[in-house]
């Protein structure tokens, strides 16, 4: 505990922990002190003069070391001739601070008028009009008139792409550099800097492609003024006219919390159309952050191309058809066709996938293992990744967390910061490797014995470990291969005694949103899928797209005897199905997560569904009753309280649980917008983080990590690796991403190009994609990466034979 | 004109090469220190000479010294020849003419605070400035005077230049230590001040040229042979450049307290015919305005008291001497578009301030202003003042109020004036 | 392949020396005026060549360009005429030379004399102020100091460079 400070602030009586800034104490009683270049989530610069206040010291006494008390008795206070920045000045036992004399308050009037005189009046105009910082603080603070000349003002360029996504304003820019230095300090991206000097200075970038980081939106929450905006936001409307609706990202195990504005649009016949999206504070998971993906990927949403009528195969052909007939065709497929195979997606909320499981099997589409084993040993409640620092170990193996999970990326590069021992164990470098204590290169296939030394004691660091967090991907592995490591990790959790506990367990990184749910939730995947796919009596599949993934995945299907799906779009799994039925993105409607920390979380409607279209529980249910399988339908809480009481884990949770506000530090949003940027309000709660089952011994007895085998003639190792910018079906909508997203490529070390026979640029076809080869001295002997979701088959490493595409002439 | 002490080359011609600075006992010095002397007596030794920093602020040398602490490693020697205050100009004088002196007392700097290595950072016009001490560097290491186990005890020195690259700002010493990092040369937040986070987080002593070039003979003749010279508050010698309206502009070494007489009449050669001292910038641009409106300003001895009892500054004792035809308008507004080009953006005060002021003082020099703007030329001084992350912006109003202050008159004639000529 | 490591390994190793091997960041300044030395700016390419060197990114090294006045990321006349303006040399009269200076040579302060070979700007105190009017020029990687300045002995040692530079072609 860090010793406590007694201080006054205008004569209001403040206690604090030492350390704290002046700035951070007033808040703590309600007294905003403005700021522009201060952050609460970054170091104090003190640069923009803006917190100005009168601080006064207790007179010490130098020959006793007592304070000096005048003639009534009370202590002499001294105070500074100068004013002082209260970002940069820490709390100090008996200070007086002062922020409404009149010094105080002409001080910081004065520094407005300094700002204002370079920026332009185009509030109207602006973005950031009506949420804006240095608008509410010259409404506040700042002088009622300009005392400079109009004409001499600066005259700048008032739309500079830093790239696609981030558009720069130079005449509004107050040069306060939070968005310079989140990149270099907390984004690890130091891609854009200041260029020149004095009031010359303007934000610049000259990375390829321009502003490329995975966290550049979050520059334009922070951003002060209307400077930074995203493409995607730019000119899109006005603050006042856009309603917050909460909600979670889809998109990645992590779970960031959101808020979408929306607002009722005419052009869109006036339905309720998303206007942006941002972070809203959780600081137990994003804190206030959120990647590009969550940000800009939304649009899928709006695609004219979702399904909003039901499709009933005829003649070989789908047609639409109403509800009520596509519903009885489902049911009559299913009626008595045998068992069904439920087979889900990660990305379906906990209440769908509770619902479908009274279908069938409950099988989740998944390769990577070991989700029962978290649920087991994985984080216990209050786990906080923002609360690892000294004694803690943590190790992240198999898996490329700035690409999988950005937001764990950021809050573990933080951790190790604060002193974490961060160890990234991989079979190639990853960038989060920089921010390493230890950094354990394997080969694929060798992942196991990685884990030895932790186990036997020999590590000094681990051993020592007060918390111990383990991320495991599946990167190069199988779902053998995952459960394998998994297991591996489990036991290692526990026989070193760190499992069920606040801040130790495991962590799967999934690939979805809602994996470790359907986990929870008793999925789990198959072991021979095309195999189950291809014998099942009937495939009720929601959420999952096998045969876009995987042509013998595609076969397996075809041989289906009934297939019913689920869908948004109109996937290779839907064209094969017997019957599709179109669902509600997790935009139109409510349900709940499970976040890879095992935290579950509400999101709520945010937009309309197009018509036509219902949630994935409710159509279940709909289809159940026509086959006498009762299934809660009436609405998405019911099904939650039915599932609360049925499983353990959840027992006791409610809607109202999760819904639960507690108050938040550092204060970022709220009324007093100019403090963080751009609101973070969270009113719709930070969820729960379930109970760890506890150690019940292993899984799959199958599973174990199979090795490399010998490589034949032109052949290489394909390991299938994640890249950000996906083409799943909730990415590729978003016109925005479309220069970053993934493309079909095989990565080689230039020694087996070289071996190979193959140049940069030189094409060759595995299956049926033809890929294009690119040089990374990073990637391992005889092995080739190939990004996920461009075209081959990605669900486990194996060896392939590289055919050249000859050149066509040109 | 008595004995040298700093520009000793005026005395020993040649002096730049080794052999005849160590035929005038260069190097016994730094010898005797590092086989004779414990660190902490050569820290004690300097500060009992009261030897004060040349590089403008005055900071008593071995107090400063003495607050790099002991238990943080290594310590880092920076020596400050940016020199790049309007009207210096003596740490080049010295680098380029009495190299080895300087240097020397660079290693006695570094030798007091146990540190290894110490980097000169010059400013970058100084280019053949660097590769003339670099020159010098490499024939002190191959005369073994540098390197390790000097003189045949444990203590191993290093020294290397770095050349700045136009920017006044990396003269303030947490700048410079930015820009020698490799960064933006912006002013870092105080505190921690270098001597204890400084070069790479490491404690530092940032000292000026003419500082360290004292540092030789003080350690040859002693901490009371130093005092015996300057003034009791201000000891030793001073190097002061001198220039602007007199005939023989130049560096005139004379002890602290010598009068602004001496050095314009008795050394300068006065000014031209018919012409009288207007005005003083004691400390260069950053300098308040002296106004000589009394002959007996004149008499005013230069040291760090005296000059500050009349309302201005030693600084880096640059004295820029403006003759009865040099309007303060005209003067404020060169001033003022220094610091606009100079300011390094960092903290608002200093960026907005210094870019408005600019517009307002070029608006009145040019004849195109009107007497408010007198008003509010001083009002945006004032509002600047005291607001500022580092002194530059504090600078920046200096000649701007005491010029407005005092010369009104001159801002007034420029204002109802509507010609554009000067000089 | 980096051009700027290729072209000056020995040097480029040297700068390195000089700074703890944990601080490469440190190289950055000397770096950019070796990158500077043959063409008298700093190309695109030897940003990225100085980033990989010193382990920062593009935009960082640029950022540098920026901020300081002796670096330049635009090529101009091979000899940059900066001649000091600054007050105590404009009490001595700089800024009558440098506005000679320019009448003389038909150009605009800050514009390039029509051969390409100068550009006359005006800049801030060089510390030469006792010897003023005076100016450094800047060009082929070295600074040098022309003090005590009149507008004739500036011309005459500009045509001097004329004409060795005339002569350096004939060599060639
Ligand atoms: C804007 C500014 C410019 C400065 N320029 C110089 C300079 O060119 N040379 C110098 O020695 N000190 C300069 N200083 C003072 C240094 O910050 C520092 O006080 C000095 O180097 C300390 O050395 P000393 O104690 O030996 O004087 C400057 C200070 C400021 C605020
Ligand atoms: S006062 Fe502010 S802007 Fe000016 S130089 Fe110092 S830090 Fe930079
Ligand atoms: S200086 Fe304190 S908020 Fe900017």
């Amino acid at each position: 505990m860090a010793k406590e400070v007694t201080l006054t602030i205008d004569g209001k009586s403040v206690t604090v922990p030492a350390g704290t800034l002046v700035v951070d104490a007033a808040k703590r009683i309600g007294i905003d002190i403005p700021v522009f270049c201060y952050h609460p989530k970054m170091e104090p610069v003190g640069m923009c003069r803006m917190c100005l206040v009168e601080i006064g010291r207790p007179v010490i006494d130098r020959a006793t070391g007592q304070v000096v008390l005048d003639e009534s008795g009370k202590t002499k206070m001294q105070f500074g001739p100068k004013l002082e920045t209260s970002c940069t000045t820490p709390v100090s036992e008996g200070m007086a601070v002062v922020t409404n004399s009149a010094k105080a308050v002409d001080g910081r009037r004065e520094i407005i008028e300094f700002i204002l005189t370079s920026h332009p009046l185009d509030c109207p105009i602006c973005d950031k009009g009506g949420e804006c910082p240095l608008q509410n603080l010259t409404m506040a603070h700042g002088p009622g008139e300009s005392r400079f000349l109009i004409d001499e003002k600066m005259k700048l360029a008032k739309h500079v792409p830093l790239g696609e996504l981030i558009i720069l304003d130079r005449e509004r820019c107050i040069q306060c550099a939070r968005c310079v230095r989140f990149q270099s300090d907390i984004a690890g991206d130091p891609v854009i800097a200041f260029n020149h000097r004095g009031r010359a200075l303007e934000i610049v970038t000259h990375s390829e492609p321009g502003f490329d980081s995975y966290f550049s939106g979050n520059t334009t929450d922070i951003c002060p003024v209307g400077a930074l905006t995203t493409a995607d936001f730019r000119f899109g409307a006005r603050p006042w006219e856009q309603k917050p609706a909460a909600s979670l990202c889809s998109h990645c195990p992590v779970g960031c919390n959101m808020t979408y504005n929306v607002r009722r649009e005419a052009a869109s016949g006036g339905k309720l159309v998303i206007k942006r999206a941002m972070p809203r504070q959780n600081e137990q998971v994003n804190e206030i952050w959120m990647c590009d993906k969550g940000r800009f990927a939304y649009h899928y949403a709006e695609s004219s191309e979702r399904l909003s009528k039901p499709l009933v195969r005829k003649g070989g052909e789908l047609v639409e058809v109403e509800w009520d007939e596509a519903l009885n065709a489902a049911a009559e497929g299913l009626r008595g066709a045998g068992q069904v195979l439920a087979l889900a997606g990660g990305r379906l909320p906990n209440e769908d996938l509770f619902a479908l499981g009274k279908l069938g099997k409950p099988v989740l589409y998944t390769h990577h293992g070991g989700g029962d084993l978290v649920a087991q040993v994985g984080l216990g409640p209050d786990s906080n990744l923002g609360d690892l620092g000294k004694g803690s170990v943590i190790l992240v193996i198999a898996s490329d967390l700035h690409e999988e999970a950005p937001i764990w990326w950021l809050r573990l590069k933080a951790a190790a910061k604060r002193g974490a021992h961060l160890i990234v164990a991989g079979a190639r470098p990853t960038r989060l490797e920089e921010y390493a204590a230890q950094v354990i290169r394997y080969r694929y296939g060798e992942e196991i014995a990685v884990l030895h030394p932790f186990l036997d004691g020999s590590d000094a660091d681990f051993a020592n470990a007060e918390n111990v967090v383990i991320f495991y991907g599946n990167e190069g592995l199988d779902l053998a291969g995952s459960s394998a490591l998994a297991q591996a990790c489990a036991e290692l959790l526990v026989q070193t005694n760190h499992t069920g506990r606040a801040n130790n367990g495991l962590v799967g990184v999934w690939a979805n949103a809602n994996a470790q749910g359907a986990w929870e939730l008793g999925f789990r995947p198959s072991a021979d899928l095309a195999a189950e796919l291809a014998e099942a009596g009937a495939v009720y599949i929601a959420a999952a797209d096998p045969a876009g993934d995987d042509p013998a995945l595609a076969a397996a299907l075809d041989k289906a005897r009934f297939v019913v799906v689920q869908e948004l779009f109109l996937t290779e799994t839907a064209a094969r199905a017997a019957v599709v039925l179109p669902v509600q993105a997790n935009l139109e409607r409510e349900g709940t997560y499970v976040s890879g920390e095992r935290r579950v979380q509400r999101f709520y409607p945010v937009i309309y569904p197009p018509e036509g279209t219902r949630p994935d529980f409710e159509i279940i249910a709909q289809v159940g009753a026509l086959i006498d399988v009762p299934v809660e339908g009436r609405a998405v809480s019911l099904l939650f309280t039915k599932l609360a009481a049925e499983l353990k884990p959840f027992n006791g949770l409610t809607y109202q649980a999760l819904a639960q506000r507690v108050e938040q530090w550092p204060q970022v949003g709220r009324a007093d917008l100019y403090y963080g940027g751009t609101s973070y309000d969270n009113k719709l709660g930070l969820g729960v983080q379930l109970p760890a089952a506890g150690w019940q011994g292993g899984a799959a007895e199958q599973s174990r990590i199979a090795a490399v085998p010998q490589l034949g003639e032109q052949e290489v190792w394909l390991v299938p690796v994640t890249r950000l910018y996906d083409n799943g079906q909730t990415v590729k909508h978003s016109k925005l991403l479309d220069q970053r997203r993934a493309v079909p490529t095989l990565s080689l070390h230039p020694d087996t190009a070289a071996k190979l026979g193959l140049e940069v640029g030189a094409r060759v076809t595995v299956d049926d994609a033809a890929l294009a080869v690119v040089l990374d001295a990073t990637v391992p002997a005889s092995v080739g990466l190939v990004p996920r979701s461009t075209g081959v088959p990605s669900s486990a490493p194996r060896a392939v034979k590289l055919h050249r595409v000859a050149e066509t002439a040109r | 004109m008595s004995e040298h002490f700093l520009l000793r080359h005026r005395d020993i011609p040649g002096i730049d090469r080794l052999d005849v600075y160590r035929r005038h006992g260069g190097f016994e010095t730094i010898k005797k220190v590092l086989t004779t002397m414990q660190p902490s007596q050569v820290l004690n030794e300097v500060k009992a000479s009261g030897l004060r920093g040349r590089g403008g602020a005055g900071f008593p040398t071995g107090i400063k010294w003495s607050f790099l602490p002991d238990n943080l490693w290594p310590h880092y020697v920076v020596c400050n020849a940016d020199e790049s205050e309007p009207g210096t100009f003596k740490d080049r004088e010295i680098m380029e003419s009495n190299p080895f002196q300087f240097l020397e007392g660079l290693m006695i700097a570094a030798y007091a605070v146990q540190a290894k290595v110490a980097y000169v950072y010059l400013r970058g016009e100084f280019w053949q400035v660097a590769n003339f001490l670099d020159e010098k560097i490499t024939e002190m290491e191959a005369a073994g005077l540098l390197g390790d186990n000097l003189f045949g005890t444990q203590t191993s020195i290093r020294l290397y230049t770095h050349l700045g690259a136009g920017a006044y700002i990396c003269g303030e010493e947490t700048a410079l230590l930015e820009s020698l990092e490799g960064k933006l040369g912006q002013p870092r937040l105080r505190p921690p001040f270098p001597a204890v986070y400084g070069l790479y987080g490491k404690p530092t002593v940032v000292n000026n040229v003419e500082t360290l070039t004292n540092l030789p003979p003080i350690l040859e003749k002693g901490a009371a042979w130093y005092k015996s010279l300057g003034t009791e508050k201000s000891p030793g010698v001073k190097i002061f450049s001198l220039s602007g309206n007199v005939q023989r502009p130049g560096n005139y070494e004379l002890p602290l307290g010598a009068t602004f007489r001496e050095l314009i009449y008795t050394h300068g050669g006065g000014l031209a015919e018919g012409r009288k001292v207007k005005a003083i910038l004691p400390a260069g641009a950053s300098s308040s305005i002296v106004s000589v409106d009394d002959d007996k300003v004149l008499d005013t001895p230069m040291d760090y008291e005296s000059v500050a009892a009349i309302g201005s500054q030693l600084g880096s004792a640059s004295v820029i001497v403006c003759d009865d035809t040099v309007n303060m308008a005209w003067l404020v507004e060169k001033t003022v578009n220094f610091f606009k080009h100079e300011s390094c953006g960092k903290c608002t005060p200093c960026r907005e301030g210094t870019f408005w002021m600019n517009r307002i003082a070029g608006r009145i020099s040019s004849g195109k202003g009107t007497s408010a703007d007198i008003d509010l030329l001083e009002d945006v001084a004032r509002q600047i003042a005291g607001k500022c992350l580092c002194a530059l912006g504090e600078f920046s109003v200096m000649a701007v109020q005491t010029g407005i202050a005092q010369f009104r008159s001159d801002f007034e004639e420029k204002v109802h004036s509507h010609t554009t000529e000067r000089v | 392949m980096n051009q700027l490591l290729n072209h000056y390994s020995a040097e480029v190793q040297r700068i390195l020396a000089k700074y703890p091997p944990e601080y490469k960041r440190s190289a950055v300044m000397p770096l950019l005026y070796l990158a500077q030395r043959a063409e008298g700016y700093v190309a695109k390419q030897a940003l990225e060549d100085i980033a990989e060197i010193v382990e920062i990114s593009t935009t960082e090294v640029s950022s540098i360009v920026g901020f300081y006045t002796l670096y330049y990321d635009q090529p101009a006349g091979r000899y940059r005429i900066q001649v000091c303006t600054d007050l105590p040399c404009a009490l001595r009269g700089a800024d009558r030379f440098l506005h000679e200076l320019c009448e003389r040579l038909g150009i605009e302060e800050g514009a390039t004399t029509p051969d390409g070979l100068f550009t006359v700007e005006a800049v801030k105190c060089l510390a030469a102020c006792h010897r003023a009017p005076m100016f450094q020029v800047q060009g082929d990687g070295d600074i040098a100091y022309h003090e005590d300045q009149t507008v004739e002995l500036t011309l005459a040692w500009m045509d001097e460079v004329r004409a060795r530079v005339a002569q350096e072609k004939e060599a060639k």
